[in-house]
């Protein structure tokens, strides 16, 4: 930003379009990624898609957007898809024990999603102290964290996914904001009464709540990043801890908080995991959730050296990774190759920073 | 006189700007010239084109009385201008021998194939180099990391001295030292001067200057302002010739 | 700081002693309770069996003290490891269908395989060393390719119908002893069932450890293991010392590859098979390992010695739990304990990486 003002009208308009593609290379990316796949993948192009890949991109916005905050201040999180994985288990445990007594639906699942979401920030407390107080690198601190809190996730569902839950669940977590049905009048979060299962295809469903719930929490963490303090000092200690300590910022405090804002979201993420699949999941060990959303965050323009990142950046990232892995399935290409576009994406990513060191 | 090293009417760009203007200076063997001036004034971009950091626009180097190109750092250290810079350049996590003969590191073979190093004959010649210093370094197998800002400074002019250095560019070594290191850093400043070694010092501490430089340089804005025999000169006159009082 | 030598305190010394060492105290402890606590963990097999079951972590353990060191990280030794399992496994079945005899198919898969299998390392040095790509993106983007290529290769599924020669060699020893029978070496003739057989020093054991041992010499005695540190330590250092650090890592990136890939086919010749996500899970426990072992992720410091005491102290965990029966499920949590003591015994106890013996040359 600040390099933009020092630099001559002439200077910015003789790199201006090449600074302009390079700067949303990965926007532009997606965007010619969704032109593409619009004429190689039949049924790419339509509401049905679109929404799938949003169903698929959920859980990897909460990932990516917490571990944003996390990679600006220099540090990485590896714990969040085993924290995710313990989140859902454990919420999916505590409603089958809380419906099986026979509560109501509605409160089964608040006391269910909040135990997921309280059980999430522990984890991240941990990894925070450890990082901050002890001076235990990120890496190593969440490293751990992620054996632990695997550990208990499988120990609580013993290698199974966690069944039994009531079923308004899935209908809430794959339902819509707003239905209407022509003549029978319309209705937020359910369907308007009257209507038959066979007459779904007529009624107009508008914003699926897991856009909904994403869209609120990217609009809540932008908010924090980019016009409060908070964001701020999370920006200055990814610049310089050194700097930050000196300028008074209580830099301890700020990291912990940043760990648990990270767990917390991870947390976040298993429960409506709960919501959308109807059950608890562990995470499988292979499923190298952290990884996918730390790719995302660095395609979106963080550095791991921290001191850099944008949310929407990370948001393009998932978003780029999940219409890349739908647009390829659909247009028959074998899956394996998605994990070989990905490595290659993320190379492409890390090579044009550095090929534009004073872009973004 | 007989310089070891001498430029000659050096000029250094960046961009607009003229880092060092025309400017002239030698080192005779034996001799610790000390190189003075605000910040900005020009003598750290002067010690680069020096030790071939920096390449000039203008200008001839002269080394022992030939005329030499010096393009790279490692055109510098063939001729035996070593640096110091500020930060060092030491392995922290390696001890002071292997700190000594870092890239250059002394191997023998082990069962008449395998190159290995050899780790007592650089022990060894580590002592030699560093009995002679004035800093006394309790093990040579101690790290780096646990040494205090003297030894550490001992033990990079030890590494440049065991390579024969003719001339030891050095920048501040004594900031960031304890005032009782200060002195020791000093003296060792005399004991390469006694064994011949050329020294170019960049110091802003006018007692260090005083203490151990045979001349004194002064540069201001680029250009060099004073040159003076310590013997003849004031620390006032200095401080005069930096701020730019007494040049006008 | 001149004098904090000095100055230790005596009761600081045994701390210290015991602080430099803990790996090792643990290891040596851990093992002893095990023996009092599980039945049946002191047996020959059983102490043969931790050997075993720490191969991969030696091997990939030691892959990543050299990337540690040298102040990275290898984040797709793991999939290095599946990758070679299939191409290995994929190859010996080509040749064998090319007419090759079991031995000569498993000789030449295997030597192409090491061949291969240091690809992946050369591009993750060439992405880290010349592009500077940070490690952590580029090992884990040829963590992608390498798991995308051998999924292609074996069509979403394994790899197998390996010659029986491969699983003779993967599960065979050096000796067996049958008591009445005598000694014999890489075979025994049949016995009776219920009569006991000695099976003597596993051969995949063998094999893990010629190359353990090359390498650590390599990391201890050479100029190149030297230079490794140097570049942890300090990289412009290392850079003005004249040391071609470029050139260094590129190799130090393919060490590991080539470390993987071995593991990787001592897993096919073991199972018989080449699977792409065998490895998957050994990338965690071979960071723990280095990690327990001494070494800094922030470079310059670790020793290969101390990685391998990590890998065992886990392969003695984990045979030990398992002979005791506890779910596999705790041995992570203990491994994530066990990784944040580790750290935290080293911030606690600096001077004992700065001292002489500290964990460095």
């Amino acid at each position: 930003m600040s390099t933009e003002n020092t630099q001559t009208a002439a200077q910015v308009e003789r790199r201006g379009w090449v600074q302009i593609l390079a700067r949303n290379w990965a926007l532009a990316f997606l965007i010619l990624l969704f032109v593409v796949f619009s004429f190689t993948g039949k049924g790419f192009l339509g509401l049905t898609n679109f929404e799938n890949i949003l169903y698929l991109s959920t859980t990897f916005v909460f990932l990516a957007a917490s571990e944003t905050f996390v990679i600006i201040t220099g540090g990485i999180d590896l714990s969040v898809g085993f924290v995710m994985g313990l989140s859902s288990v454990l919420c999916a445990q505590v409603m089958q024990s809380v419906y099986a007594a026979h509560a109501s639906a509605a409160a089964t699942m608040v006391v269910g999603a909040l135990v997921g979401l309280v059980v999430g920030i522990a984890p991240g407390y941990v990894s925070g102290i450890l990082i901050s107080r002890y001076n235990v690198p990120p890496f190593i601190a969440t490293l751990g964290m992620s054996g632990i809190t695997n550990g208990i996730a499988l120990t609580i569902c013993q290698g199974f996914p966690v069944a039994g839950l009531p079923g308004d669940l899935v209908r809430l977590g794959n339902g819509y904001l707003f239905y209407s049905f022509p003549g029978k009048g319309s209705r937020f979060f359910g369907w308007p009464p009257g209507v038959t299962d066979s007459q779904v295809r007529e009624l107009t469903r508008i914003l699926p709540n897991g856009l909904l719930l994403w869209l609120v929490v990217i609009a809540i963490l932008l908010y924090v990043l980019k016009t409060t303090r908070f964001g701020q000092h999370t920006f200055a200690i990814g610049g310089s801890i050194e700097a930050a300590k000196r300028a008074g910022i209580d830099v301890r405090r700020h990291l912990v908080t940043i760990y648990v804002l990270s767990s917390f979201f991870a947390g976040m993420a298993g429960v409506y995991n709960v919501f959308q699949t109807g059950v608890g999941n562990f995470t499988p060990f292979n499923a190298s959730y952290e990884l996918f959303a730390i790719a995302a965050v660095v395609i979106g323009g963080a550095s791991l050296m921290g001191g850099k990142g944008s949310l929407v950046g990370s948001v393009i990232g998932v978003l780029l990774l999940a219409v890349l892995n739908n647009g390829l399935s659909i247009s028959g290409v074998a899956a394996f190759y998605r994990f070989i576009a990905v490595g290659i994406i993320l190379v492409i990513a890390v090579v044009i920073d550095q090929l534009f060191p004073d872009l973004l | 006189m007989d310089y070891l090293i001498e430029v000659r009417n050096i000029v250094k760009r960046f961009g607009g700007l003229v880092a060092v203007n025309d400017v002239s200076m030698g080192v005779g063997r034996g001799e610790v010239v000390a190189v003075l001036g605000d910040n900005g004034a020009g003598k750290s971009t002067l010690i680069k084109v020096i030790s071939g950091v920096y390449a000039p626009e203008e200008g001839t180097i002269l080394f022992e009385g030939k005329p030499v190109r010096i393009a790279s750092p490692m055109d510098a250290l063939s001729l035996g201008i070593e640096t110091i810079y500020q930060d060092l350049a030491l392995a922290e996590n390696l001890n002071v021998y292997s700190n000594i003969f870092l890239g250059r590191e002394k191997t023998r073979k082990a069962a008449g194939i395998f190159p290995v190093l050899d780790h007592e004959y650089m022990h060894r010649e580590a002592a030699k180099v560093l009995d002679g210093l004035v800093i006394k370094i309790p093990s040579l197998r101690s790290k780096i990391k646990s040494l205090s800002g003297g030894q550490r400074q001992a033990v990079a002019i030890s590494r440049s001295i065991y390579w024969n250095a003719k001339i030891l560019i050095m920048d501040e070594p004594t900031a960031a030292l304890g005032v009782a290191q200060q002195s020791q850093v000093l003296e060792l400043v005399n004991t390469l001067k006694a064994r011949g070694i050329g020294i170019i010092l960049i110091s802003h501490t006018m007692f260090d200057v005083f203490k151990v430089a045979d001349r004194i340089v002064v540069m201001r804005r680029g250009r060099k302002v004073a040159e003076k025999i310590r013997t003849e000169t004031t620390p006032d006159e200095i401080v005069s010739y930096i701020v730019g009082a007494e040049a006008v | 700081m001149s004098d904090r030598q000095a100055a230790r305190p005596r009761t600081g010394r045994l701390v210290s002693f015991v602080g430099r060492r803990w790996a090792l105290l643990f290891l040596v402890a851990e093992a002893i309770a095990f023996c009092f606590i599980a039945r049946g963990f002191f047996t020959l097999d059983t102490f043969q069996l931790v050997f075993i079951a720490g191969v991969p972590l030696f091997l990939l353990g030691l892959a990543e003290t050299f990337v540690i060191i040298s102040g990275g990280i290898d984040l797709s030794v793991g999939f290095v490891f599946g990758f070679a399992s299939v191409v290995s496994a994929k190859l010996i079945v080509a040749l064998q269908g090319a007419g090759a005899s079991p031995g000569l198919a498993i000789l030449i898969g295997c030597a192409a395989t090491l061949l291969i299998g240091m690809i992946p390392g050369y591009f993750n040095g060439v992405l880290v060393a010349r592009l500077r790509v940070p490690p952590f993106i580029a090992t884990y983007s040829m963590l992608s390719v390498t798991y995308g290529i051998s999924e292609l290769l074996v069509e979403g599924s394994q790899a197998g119908n390996l010659p029986y020669l491969s699983s003779v060699i993967g599960t065979g020893f050096i000796a067996y002893f049958i008591p009445g029978h005598g000694f014999s070496f890489f075979t025994h003739e049949r016995v009776a069932r219920g009569t006991p057989v000695y099976s003597i020093i596993p051969l995949v054991v063998v094999a893990a450890f010629v190359f353990v041992a090359i390498f650590v010499f390599l990391l201890r005695m050479t100029k190149f293991g030297h230079h490794t540190y140097a570049i942890g330590g300090n990289p412009d250092a290392a850079v003005r010392s004249g040391i071609d650090v470029k050139a260094h890592l590129e190799r130090v990136y393919v060490i590991s590859a080539l470390l993987a890939t071995l593991a990787g086919i001592l897993y096919m010749l073991q199972f018989s098979q080449g699977k792409s996500d065998a490895g998957a899970s050994y990338l965690l426990d071979s960071i723990v390992a280095v990690v327990i072992g001494g070494a800094s992720l922030y470079g310059g410091v670790g020793t290969a010695g101390g990685t391998i005491i990590g890998a065992l102290l886990l392969s003695v965990l984990e045979t030990g739990l398992r002979v005791l029966g506890v779910a596999t499920f705790n041995i992570y949590i203990i491994v994530g304990i066990i990784l944040i003591i580790a750290v935290l015994i080293d911030q606690f106890f600096p001077e004992i990486t700065s001292s002489e013996s500290g964990a460095s040359p």
